[in-house]
């Protein structure tokens, strides 16, 4: 994906998000800390820029405390949770840039109760690349992008590109 | 991580990185439900043989609100009083299944001691005249959320009253120092350890010729339980000299703030209500004790399991 199809992309899954929820009225969008974080902020914009006079809120959650594989990855200093608006009878959009075992939207699902409980929560991603290990689907998708499990999957604003995995 | 025993065994990168966890906390603890799932399925026990109200509270609020599993040991109506030994009562808990002992202590190096005999990650809570870790790293919290500085460089910390029998003081020393600041000690000659030549700081004997020069004045107990002789004539002239009062307070230059661990001796170490002081950041203290206590039961325990402790101990 080019960087032109990003922006398309984000384009058409806030008119998707509108069309869906019938306007703009007690949406919020959260994007998952990090890689899901400029994501929900350009979503959130194209909403604002589609509806003008609407103002949907944008936080971002930080998973890391509830992980299922706590521990093992470390708690990222600069990713702290951000949710500055009342959750509560909201339609949440989960975001995050790319969907693969699900297990981060998982624990973003957990995370998202301790907020309070929206009306309804539905998940957008950029790039769905399959491999998943729990009964998670999204919403709202940029591109479905096949994968095999040795692939990295960087997906910003300049584009989506797939590399190799290097060896650790 | 393994234990958090002393300032100088976590280092200034350690100490860094749980001051920087403790935003993590700071930000669980605003939720509607401030509880995470972190450390669920972790026992954290407390084994306390002195007297706390903050330290222990705060310790079993971190720890319940990373869903671990809080045990409380009280000396008072355990087998202690039948006569079972220290090293007993530990090895006994551990047998138990337990990931972190959470200790104080009147005597030195017990933290130490109680790592020899467990598997489990050992806190120190208090150990004696000589070590308060979560102390320093509480205090270090809040002078960075109240100034919005992550170093201290160029600030002159103050510490009044009672240094020799101060494990507070002790670990704060080190700490400020390690983010940089300029430590001043202030005691008269009695409450001052026998030789401070090898700490990183200033003594001064008169309180009223520091203040001026003074951006963080940090007042300590006078400890007369530790008080087998007499270190000060009496409590009126210790107050007269070393006692914050409105005039002392208003020596201090517009921008300085004013701590103290607690307890306070109000009418010894502090002649005026601190309450009344805007530029006081004891409550801030208080209240950054449960984050920063969650930062280090999380930094200890998120990762390892229990199972493979109990599995070691097994072995």
């Amino acid at each position: 994906m080019s960087a032109d199809d990003v922006r398309r992309a984000i384009t058409r899954i806030a008119h998707e998000i509108l069309e869906r929820g019938q306007g703009s009225e007690r949406l919020a969008i959260v994007g998952l800390q990090r890689g899901g974080a400029w994501l929900a902020d350009a979503i959130g914009a194209a909403i604002n820029n589609i509806e003008p006079q609407s103002k949907v809120p944008v936080g971002y959650i930080d998973v890391s405390m509830h992980r299922d594989d706590i521990g093992l990855r470390p708690v990222v200093p600069g990713a702290i949770s951000s949710i500055n608006f009342a959750v509560d009878d909201t339609t949440v959009v989960l975001v995050d840039d790319v969907l693969y075992t699900g297990r981060t939207v998982r624990a973003a699902l957990e995370g998202i109760n301790t907020y309070g409980r929206p009306r309804a929560v539905q998940l957008a991603v950029l790039v769905d690349r399959g491999h998943r290990e729990l009964p998670i689907r999204p919403d709202y998708v940029g591109k479905n992008l096949p994968t095999s499990l040795d692939d990295d999957v960087k997906a910003t604003a300049e584009g989506v590109v797939i590399t190799a995995k290097v060896a650790r | 991580m393994k234990h958090l025993r002393s300032i100088d065994e976590l280092g200034r990168d350690g100490l860094v990185r749980l001051l920087d966890l403790t935003n993590h906390m700071v930000e669980v603890n605003r939720r509607p439900v401030p509880k995470v799932p972190a450390l669920r399925g972790r026992t954290v026990v407390s084994l306390f043989f002195e007297d706390s109200t903050r330290t222990r509270l705060s310790f079993e609020t971190a720890a319940k609100r990373l869903s671990a599993d809080t045990m409380t040991f009280s000396v008072s109506t355990s087998s202690v009083n039948k006569g079972e030994s220290l090293r007993d009562t530990v090895e006994t808990i551990t047998d138990m299944g337990v990931d972190a002992f959470v200790v104080r202590h009147k005597s030195t190096g017990i933290p130490w001691q109680i790592s020899n005999w467990t598997n489990a990650s050992v806190v120190n809570a208090g150990d004696g005249w000589h070590q308060h870790p979560t102390q320093a790293l509480v205090d270090c919290f809040t002078v960075r959320e109240a100034l919005g500085k992550e170093r201290f460089d160029g600030l002159t910390i103050t510490i009044v009253g009672d240094i020799k029998h101060s494990r507070v003081a002790r670990s704060n020393v080190t700490a400020f120092n390690m983010l940089g600041a300029k430590v001043v000690l202030v005691a008269p000659p009695t409450l001052l350890p026998p030789d401070v030549s090898h700490w990183p700081v200033e003594v001064s004997y008169k309180l009223d010729d520091v203040l001026e020069s003074t951006d963080i004045l940090y007042m300590l107990r006078l400890q007369s339980e530790r008080m087998s002789q007499g270190h000060v004539p009496n409590l009126r002239e210790y107050a007269e000299s070393y006692g914050l009062d409105a005039a002392r307070v208003a020596k201090l230059p517009p921008h300085a703030v004013i701590m103290h661990p607690g307890p306070m001796n109000r009418g010894v170490e502090m002649l005026i209500d601190p309450s009344s002081l805007p530029n006081s950041l004891i409550h801030r203290q208080v209240a950054n004790g449960v984050s920063v206590r969650m930062a280090v039961l999380f930094d200890l325990l998120a990762g390892e399991s229990s199972a493979a402790n109990l599995a070691q101990v097994a072995s």
